[in-house]
């Protein structure tokens, strides 16, 4: 079923299928956010927000990115742990510093956006208490991979918190619906978003996945290349 | 307008600031370490 996915996995075949895509994913990266944000910025003022609404294009993108970059890493790890692949183990542990970082910017562009909205930077509800775990767990996984010398016992452990840690997924998601609270709740698929606010934001969702993919793509290269000269040095050594 | 101008000096510019600078900065680091990478493993393979 996943036979061609394992073609891709062969390291020397992913640099070379990455090395053509990067530079196609550069270019649709800088079109897609500059369409984004030309289209975001010459929305018209929200009749209750304002122009603070126009950090809805930056927060909500950066919020989905921070899911997707941890869906990535337990996909990873599945694949790590069943099939024992060593660029499942690269992919999953280079992922997840773009996560917490998108993370790190869904917390603070939500906080800036929240002041003006609802009167307060910050309140511990379910999205936002569950939010500030994902950035906990993103941060745990890094320091699980640098705390563990050996990398495959680093990998199978790492491996096990991911999936542990992808119960927070649907939490997040879902804890609007869930409890009360200030944080709005689901209006993309609902239909609760004007057109003119709609277009702009799905745009830059899609330019802060380009931009995820391409940079998780050149961090995957870097470690492939990192692999590459260490096991080089140690035959220089020997 | 004055409301505006408040809401952009308050908020708009430091979200969007700190997202600049965090997404520029993560671009450079990435960039850099792939460009270090890469000639470190040049240097080893004309050894």
């Amino acid at each position: 079923m996943f036979d061609w996915l394992f073609r891709y996995a062969n390291p020397a075949r992913f640099m070379g299928l990455s090395g053509t895509l990067l530079p196609w994913l550069v270019a649709l990266t800088v079109l897609t956010i500059g369409t984004g944000l030309y289209l975001g910025f010459s929305a018209p003022p929200d009749y209750q927000q304002g122009r603070t609404v126009l950090i809805l294009f930056i927060h909500v993108p950066a919020a989905t990115v921070m899911e997707m970059a941890y869906g990535a890493i337990v996909i990873a790890s599945l694949f790590s742990l069943v099939n024992r692949h060593i660029l499942a183990d690269v992919a999953a542990r280079t992922a997840a510093p773009l996560g917490a970082i998108f993370t790190v910017l869904a917390l603070v562009t939500g906080s800036l956006w929240g002041r003006p909205t609802w009167g307060t930077f910050w309140q511990w509800d379910w999205r936002m208490t569950s939010t500030l775990v994902q950035l906990f767990l993103y941060v745990g996984y890094m320091a699980l991979w640098s705390a563990i010398e050996d990398e495959t016992k680093a990998a199978r452990i790492c491996a096990v918190l991911a999936l542990v840690g992808a119960v927070n997924i649907p939490i997040i998601k879902f804890s609007v619906q869930w409890s009360a609270s200030l944080h709005q709740g689901e209006s993309i698929m609902s239909g609760g978003l004007d057109k003119a606010f709609l277009a702009p934001l799905l745009i830059m969702i899609l330019g802060y996945t380009l931009l995820f993919v391409t940079l998780w793509l050149v961090r995957i290269r870097t470690a492939i290349t990192e692999r590459r000269a260490r096991s080089l040095m140690q035959g220089v050594g020997a | 307008m004055s409301m505006d101008l408040g809401a952009y000096a308050a908020f708009i510019v430091p979200a969007y600031g700190i997202t600049i600078v965090a997404l520029g900065g993560t671009s450079l680091w990435v960039w850099g370490a792939w460009r270090a990478a890469r000639a470190k493993l040049a240097a080893l393979e004309k050894i």
